[in-house]
């Protein structure tokens, strides 16, 4: 074991930082339920410390719904415990993360098909059963 | 590849998706610090963004800041970006040497004389021209010469925006900043020893996508990055404004993760993004390692009176004061909780703040 390895790595207590967002996400919440109002926060953006992270996805837990999406690397999509409340997490080929992002919506923008990709997906589709049906 | 190509078309040619693309936009948002809601613009501009020649000069710098950004992991939005601009010139990083390099800086600036992009890290001696120079060329005349036909200038590093180390005190090559030579072009500073990749590549797409240099502060650095000061975005910050400070780097405060300041942390005369974009994937940096902040952003940041000298000290003992009030109960507590803020209070107008100027007079 070298001398580094021997050095104790202490995770230290989440600090106040997490509160602002908690409340943040509460608010946003309140106007998806009164209005449908669909509100997005950029997790990159926030003044993290240790322990902070994870003390965020104990808080928000998980819920029934979650997904993923392949495209440019993997997103993992899952729904937290309170419904409407998602977390949205992207990451590259190599599976290094490039964003984190906190949806409050009923639908992630990302698992809505692109409406610029139905007209190719109709002429995909066409092809395919006529395909099909000369065989 | 076309030079004509936008960088919707050559994700596409890629065989990126849609939604791929729509990924990019929000990573890319992300990293330009725009908000969420920015996304769908952001894509409509990358959608059509031409694709832009970049040409990269080196002068008295020590390669890291090329290293931040190609180091970083790949394949990544920072290398998708700069995979898109067209970088016809790099000493470090393109294969032609000699008469044919400079034969292709040459060329890439006639054919796009006043839409390229010129990107310099290092800082230029004035003292010899032959303290540094490419081909025969000094740092100055191939400066001026390369900056004549270009859209914007982007100056990479503490050195190219500020003169950086070879700057320090008694700068030996009298070595000088880019804005210190250019005046007649837009220039934007994106300070750092080295920047962050992300900062770096941020500014590159702000200018593919808003076809511009970002908002600027006083010196030059782009708002979006630098607008915050270390001190407000660090995480540790609750633990200055309750005066609880580390004073040795092994003593009970470092080991609960307490404010820096004391050990010479320049957090709060410093401007970055480091609290909230920090290094190496967001795994951590150096305040979350446990180091204060050396303020590399900033300019003369290596003559500011030693790395571990804080920048200025309150007259009394305000952990200590703390620390014995909630030893003897709640009440107490409380009452040494407004103790605390006096002391505190009084302590700010008794603090003499000193300026980098200052620090510089005393050394």
């Amino acid at each position: 074991m070298s001398k580094l390895e021997r050095i104790k790595v202490v995770e230290l207590p989440a600090e106040q930082n997490l509160r602002p967002l908690l409340h943040e996400i509460g608010h946003a919440l309140r106007k998806l339920a009164d209005r449908g109002e669909e509100h997005v926060i950029d997790l990159r953006a926030m003044p993290f410390g240790p322990g902070d992270e994870a003390a965020l996805m104990r808080f928000l837990g998980e819920g029934e719904a979650s997904g993923r999406v392949d495209a440019l690397g993997e997103t993992r999509i899952r729904e937290s415990r309170f419904p409407g409340v998602w977390l949205i997490d992207h990451y590259n080929e190599d599976g290094g993360r490039i964003a984190l992002q906190i949806e409050i919506t009923r639908m992630p923008s990302i698992l809505r098909t692109p409406p610029e990709e139905l007209q190719d997906s109709l002429a995909g589709f066409g092809l395919a059963l006529k395909e099909r049906e000369t065989n | 590849m076309s030079d004509h190509n936008t960088l919707g078309e050559i994700l596409r040619e890629r065989g990126v998706s849609r939604r791929g693309f729509l990924k990019f936009c929000t990573a890319t948002a992300s990293m330009m610090a725009l908000p969420p809601t920015m996304t769908m613009a952001v894509a409509e501009a990358l959608e059509k963004a031409p694709r832009p020649s970049v040409i990269w000069l080196s002068f008295q710098e020590c390669t890291g800041c090329t290293e931040s950004l190609t180091r970083s992991h790949a394949p990544t939005i920072e290398s998708l970006i700069f995979d898109h601009v067209s970088l016809d010139y790099h000493h470090t990083l393109q294969a032609a040497s000699g008469d044919a390099a400079e034969a292709a800086r040459e060329e890439a600036m006639h054919a796009h004389h006043g839409k390229y992009l010129l990107v310099v890290d290092g800082s230029i001696p004035l003292g010899d021209p032959g303290f540094s120079t490419i081909a025969g060329i000094s740092n100055l005349d191939m400066l001026k010469e390369t900056a004549e036909g270009a859209a914007a200038i982007i100056a990479v590093g503490t050195c190219a925006a500020f003169g950086g180390l070879p700057h320090a005190a008694p700068n030996p090559t009298g070595a000088v900043s880019v804005s210190d030579i250019i005046k007649d072009k837009p220039i934007v500073n994106v300070s750092g020893c080295p920047p962050i990749p992300s900062v770096i590549t941020g500014v590159l797409a702000h200018f593919l996508t808003f076809g511009g240099l970002p908002e600027l502060d006083q010196y030059g650095r782009p708002m979006v990055f630098f607008g915050q000061s270390i001190h407000d975005r660090c995480y540790r910050r609750p633990f200055y404004d309750k005066g609880l400070f580390a004073e040795t780097f092994d003593d009970e405060g470092a080991r609960k993760g307490w404010c820096l300041y004391r050990l010479g942390c320049k957090g709060p005369m410093t401007y970055n993004a480091c609290a909230t974009m920090k290094w190496n994937q967001g795994t951590s940096w150096p305040i979350e390692s446990g180091h204060g902040c050396l303020g590399c952003s900033e300019p003369d940041f290596w003559d500011a009176g030693g790395f571990y000298k804080a920048l200025s000290i309150p007259t009394s003992d305000l952990a200590g004061a703390i620390g014995t009030g909630l030893g003897v109960g709640a009440a107490v507590g409380i009452a040494a909780g407004a103790m605390a803020h006096k002391k505190k209070t009084d302590a700010e107008h008794e603090r003499e703040p000193l300026t980098v100027e200052q620090l510089e007079g005393e050394s």
